[in-house]
This record gives structure tokens, C-alpha cells and sequence, in this order.
């Protein structure tokens, strides 16, 4: 019988640790199918964070490094610059990479370190129960905001991809959604041309994935997708924001 | 060559071609000195946007076999004192400079020794130790600096130049030509890409199991002992027939050897410890001394820090006097002589 459906060689066979319907599942086999589709799980070096993706560096066959929390990205940036004919990412949440490290962030980004991020955003920090993200929505309930998000109080929460967009070094900004089979086929795009952009050497490239917590957010998975579609996206609106191979009026 | 451009240098020649750095006073000329030499020998040195960004781009670097190296100064070492555990928990090879000035805070721009404490006993969270050189002339923060990245890839484990702003400074003529490098182990357990020919690797410090993560401590801790066993470094200055000893390293372990020169003069037998290694600390060494000699002075540009690990090394045996300046103030050879006389006519030596 022949095979119609298998796991990425770069996903390894192993139990993961994710919450049921949390979409890390999802954004760790785009990221595998994308390294097997470019032949490079041989040469591919994967930074995992700190945070609910922690154990990411058990879940693909590349060899992994764990970084400190936020500290992703100047890793990866040693690795590659000592490297360069490496493929390097780093898969970062919303508190590590856009709170805790958002200056390692910002720095390799404009640097135009030739890597590709993979960024999950779903407004909540997952692994420490549920507390206050930097993408945390205005209004949005969270251990730390019981009463809310107040921007008054709490801030604002960040648009990554907007503001990387300004900077020089970013090769590829673009903001995916994995709430949809069709938003996920985009997302899978999105991910591959961030790793073949590595490949034709074009500088920095961050995908940012939106993405659900059922479990903090105290919703079904099913009901969690909604949340994301309804809450998310017209606060995070998805696209391409920065992509230095297209022509001007196609990018935000 | 000044001491800070000795080190940099001396890491260059021992096949450090990555360098991560983030200027602060006074280190700089390290940085400086990389920028101009690396593009030339084909290597990199990149400014990082903090020390904290500098420390994991070195760790991406070890991580993936390379070696590489960072500097900076104590308000720097403090923020790189997460990278650095990070480091001792994935049992990476690595170099890190710090040419001491005054703190706490952001203190003062003069030499110092105030990171004693640090240095040898928290460098960062958890159950560690990491070896420390400290450097007394310009020749050793070369020497030194070469020796710094075998023992790191031999143990697997940071090594730290302890160095101060006086030294760092100071020009001095130096023999790149001296060290002999050792045998060194491949690197089996590098992040460099699998090349279909081996299971990935993770470079991680994460064990979730507590009897994991004792086990890997316990493992880290037998290599620790092996340190201790075989890598010891000291000098010993008039010490044969000293009544006093002298314990000092660094700039303090110069200002000590004139400072027992004068007491000899005035009729006190005064001799010189400088240990070279503070972690290992020589206490053998200083054990043996007790044995012979009355007393034991620490003399260091602080308010006394190494001065209880002397203490701890003499066993109670002998009394362990201090003498320090500390904020960047460095102790004049005639007062430390004094003292050395004042503790004779105390003990009616």
C-alpha cells in the first residue's frame, strides 16, 4: 500500500509533552516537513527556548541546543557566524522572545544574522501557568492581569513582525496563523521560504505563528481556535510585512 | 604589549578565531584589539548589543565545537553570570575574561580584586565550580590565556582569567613562543550538524529527574577532582625559611614580593605565596607552609576576600592576618612591609 501521509524524517519519533489541541504540534512539523523538503535535517542546528517548547530539542532529529531564556537568538547567532554553511533556527515563544529577549531579538535582526526564527505567539505564557505574555491582548485575563490586560497598568502588547519590519537586517517578516487547514498549508509557506531564504544567504528571517493555549486560556481546543480567529487575528492581523524578494505595494 | 592586548594575542595564537565582546573600561582594548587582528587571521570578533548577548554567542560557538572567547569587565561579568552557568550546565568549553575594577555597582574604573568572591564561589546559579587563572605579569596573561583554552576543552568546563585593571593596563614585554599546548579530546558531543553520520547531539542543561540531574552533577563534580589532583597552580617567593607568608595573587602578589623584599630588610622573614590558580586553590601548598611557618598575611586590593580560603587552607594552624585597599586604591609595597613588621614584633618573631 503505498504511503500517502508520514512523519517528517526531522520530527523524531518520540511522545511529546504539549497539552491537548495546543497547536505546538502543528509548528513542529511544518518546521520538520520544511528541513526534510530542503535535505538539510544533516546540517541543521535547532536553538529551543525557554518556555513551553523547552523540550523542543527532544522533538527533532537535528542536532539542538537549549538556550537561557530569550538568549535564542545570540546563540544561534554563535553558532552561524562560526558556521556559516549551517542551517540555524530558533523556535521562540512570545515571552522569550519578545519579552525576556527582545534586545537579542531586535540585535540579530538588524544585524541581518542569516538565521530563521520561528516565533509562537499566543498571548499567554503556557509553562508558567498561564501569567501575562508581552503579546498579551488589552482586556485579555491572565493569572497576572485577573482583571484584565490594562494598558494603563500593564502596557501594551508588542507587534513583532511590525517593528522587526523596519529594520534593515530583516530579510522576511511574515505573520501565519495555524487555526485553519488553509492558514496552516500558508503557515507551512511561510516557514519553508524563512529556511530557503538561510539557504540563499538573504539575512534574517522571523516567522510569527499565532497560536492557541487551550489550557490557559480555559478553552476546548475547538473553542480555542474560535478565540484565536476572533481575539488575535484582528489585533496581530496576518501577512507579509517585510519580504525583501517582493515588490513594495505586496507587503504591509 | 599591554596585558589586555597580551590576552588577546595569546587567545588568537591558541586558535580562538571568534571572539564576542562588549566594550566597558578596562577591558576595551581587548575588544579594540580583536576588531583590528581577527580579519586578518580569517576569524571574527563581533560587538554584541550587551555582555549578557555576548556570553551566548559564545556558548552557540562552544557549542558547536569552535573555540571562541568573550572579555569584560566586573559590572559585565555580573550580567554574564547566567551565560556562564548556562555554560558549566552543558559542560561547554569556554573562555571568559574579567579585568577587574572597583564595585559593587558601578564602582570605579581602577584595578581591583573585588570579584574574588565571585570568581571562585558564584559565577552563577547552582552547583559549580569553574576554574580561575590569575595572572601577575603581562607574560602570564598570555601564558595563561593559551593554558585557559586547553584546560577548557580538556575538563569541558568555562575556564576564567582573573585579571585587574593594573595588569590589564601595564606593558610589559611578552614570548607568545613559551606554552606548550596540550593533547586535547575530540569534540564528539558538538551541535555542528550530524552529517548523516551520528545520532543529533543536544548541548542542554536541563534534566527534569533529580536523580538525573545528581548524577550529571555528581559526574561534572569527579572531573572537578581530577582538576583539583592535577592542575594546581602556585609560585612560592622566599618561602623556605619565611616565619611570614605572604599570600597574594595578581597585582597584589608583585606589590607582596617587594613588600617581603623590605621587610627583610628590617630583619622579618617574610615570603611569598601567589597562588595562579584560584580555583583549585593551593591549599596543600599553603598547608605545607603551615608547617614551617608562624603566621600567614592576605594581602589583596579588597576588604578580604581570599584571605578565609587561607584560612581554611592553614586549618586554624597558624593566625591569618589581612591587609587590603580596596575601590580601585592600590596598597603601597612599604605599607603592606610594615604591616609584615608590626604582625613580627605582635607575635615576637
Amino acid at each position: 500500500m503505498a504511503v500517502v501521509f508520514e512523519r517528517p524524517h526531522a520530527l523524531a519519533d518520540t511522545l511529546m509533552h504539549y497539552c491537548p489541541g495546543c497547536t505546538h504540534g502543528i509548528v513542529h512539523r511544518l518546521v520538520a516537513e520544511a528541513i526534510d523538503e530542503l535535505g538539510v535535517e544533516d546540517k541543521t542546528v535547532g536553538i529551543a527556548p525557554v518556555g513551553c517548547a523547552v523540550f523542543a530539542y527532544n522533538y527533532f532529529n537535528c542536532d539542538m541546543i537549549e538556550a537561557a531564556h530569550g538568549r535564542a537568538p545570540a546563540v544561534a547567532t554563535g553558532v552561524k557566524r562560526t558556521h556559516p554553511e549551517l542551517v540555524v533556527f530558533t523556535y521562540q515563544g512570545d515571552g522569550d522572545l519578545a519579552a525576556i529577549g527582545t534586545a537579542e531579538t531586535v540585535h540579530a535582526a538588524t544585524r541581518g544574522e542569516n538565521i530563521t526564527v520561528v516565533f509562537i505567539n499566543n498571548c499567554i505564557y503556557g509553562m508558567t501557568g498561564g501569567q501575562m505574555a508581552p503579546t498579551t491582548l488589552p482586556g485579555q485575563v491572565t493569572a497576572t492581569t485577573p482583571y484584565g490586560r490594562t494598558p494603563k497598568i500593564q502596557g501594551n502588547p508588542v507587534r513583532v513582525c511590525e517593528m522587526l519590519s523596519t529594520l534593515d537586517g530583516v530579510a522576511y517578516a511574515a505573520r501565519v496563523s495555524v487555526d485553519t487547514p488553509a492558514n496552516v498549508r500558508n503557515a507551512k509557506k511561510a516557514i519553508l521560504k524563512g529556511f530557503k531564504n538561510q539557504l540563499d544567504c538573504k539575512g534574517f528571517s522571523i516567522i510569527e505563528v499565532l497560536s492557541t493555549c487551550p489550557t490557559n486560556w480555559g478553552l476546548s481546543p475547538k473553542d480555542a481556535l474560535s478565540w484565536l480567529r476572533e481575539n488575535m487575528i484582528p489585533y496581530y492581523p496576518l501577512g507579509t510585512y517585510k519580504d525583501v524578494d517582493a515588490p513594495k505595494e505586496e507587503t504591509k | 604589549m599591554k596585558g589586555n592586548e597580551a590576552i588577546a594575542e595569546a587567545a588568537i595564537n591558541a586558535g580562538c578565531l571568534y571572539y564576542f565582546g562588549y566594550p566597558i573600561t578596562p577591558q576595551t582594548e581587548i575588544s579594540e584589539y580583536m576588531a583590528k587582528r581577527m580579519p586578518k587571521v580569517g576569524g571574527l570578533c563581533l560587538q554584541a548589543e550587551s555582555e549578557i548577548a555576548a556570553v551566548n554567542m559564545l556558548l552557540g560557538a562552544s557549542a558547536s565545537g569552535t573555540r571562541a572567547m568573550t572579555s569584560s569587565s566586573s559590572p559585565g561579568i555580573s550580567l554574564k553570570s547566567e551565560g556562564i552557568s548556562y555554560l558549566v550546565g552543558s559542560d561547554l568549553p569556554a573562555v571568559v575574561v574579567n579585568v577587574q575594577r572597583g564595585g559593587p555597582g558601578l564602582g570605579g574604573i581602577q584595578p581591583s580584586q573585588a570579584d574574588y568572591y565571585q570568581a571562585t564561589k558564584a559565577y552563577g546559579h547552582g552547583d559549580m565550580h569553574l576554574i580561575v587563572l590569575a595572572p601577575s605579569t603581562v607574560q602570564e596573561m598570555a601564558t595563561l590565556t593559551g593554558e585557559a583554552f586547553d584546560l577548557a576543552d580538556i575538563y569541558r568546563t568555562p575556564v576564567i582569567i582573573l585579571a585587574d585593571g593594573a595588569i590589564g593596563q601595564m606593558m610589559e614585554p611578552v614570548d607568545f613562543s613559551t606554552r606548550k599546548p596540550r593533547e586535547l579530546p575530540e569534540k564528539t558531543w558538538a551541535t555542528c550538524g550530524h552529517r548523516g553520520a551520528r545520532k543529533h547531539n543536544i548541548v542542554n542543561s536541563l534534566l527534569m529527574e533529580p536523580e538525573e540531574l545528581e548524577r550529571s552533577i555528581r559526574d561534572r563534580f569527579e572531573r572537578y577532582r581530577k582538576i583539583e589532583e592535577n592542575e594546581v597552580m602556585c609560585e612560592k617567593y622566599m618561602t623556605d625559611d619565611a616565619d611570614i607568608v605572604v599570600v597574594a595573587f595578581g597585582i597584589a602578589a608583585r606589590i607582596a614580593k617587594t613588600a617581603a623584599q623590605i621587610a627583610r630588610s628590617r630583619g622579618v622573614k617574610a615570603g611569598v605565596l601567589r597562588p595562579i590558580t584560584l580555583w583549585p586553590f593551593p591549599n596543600k601548598e599553603i598547608s605545607a607552609l603551615a608547617d614551617t611557618a608562624k603566621a600567614f598575611l592576605s594581602v589583596e586590593l579588597s576588604m578580604g576576600q581570599m584571605v578565609t580560603d587561607v584560612k581554611l587552607a592553614c586549618e586554624c594552624r597558624r593566625p591569618v592576618d589581612f591587609f587590603g585597599r580596596t575601590g580601585g586604591v592600590i596598597p603601597a609595597p612599604a605599607d603592606v612591609a610594615e604591616k609584615l613588621c608590626a604582625m613580627a614584633r605582635e607575635l615576637s618573631i
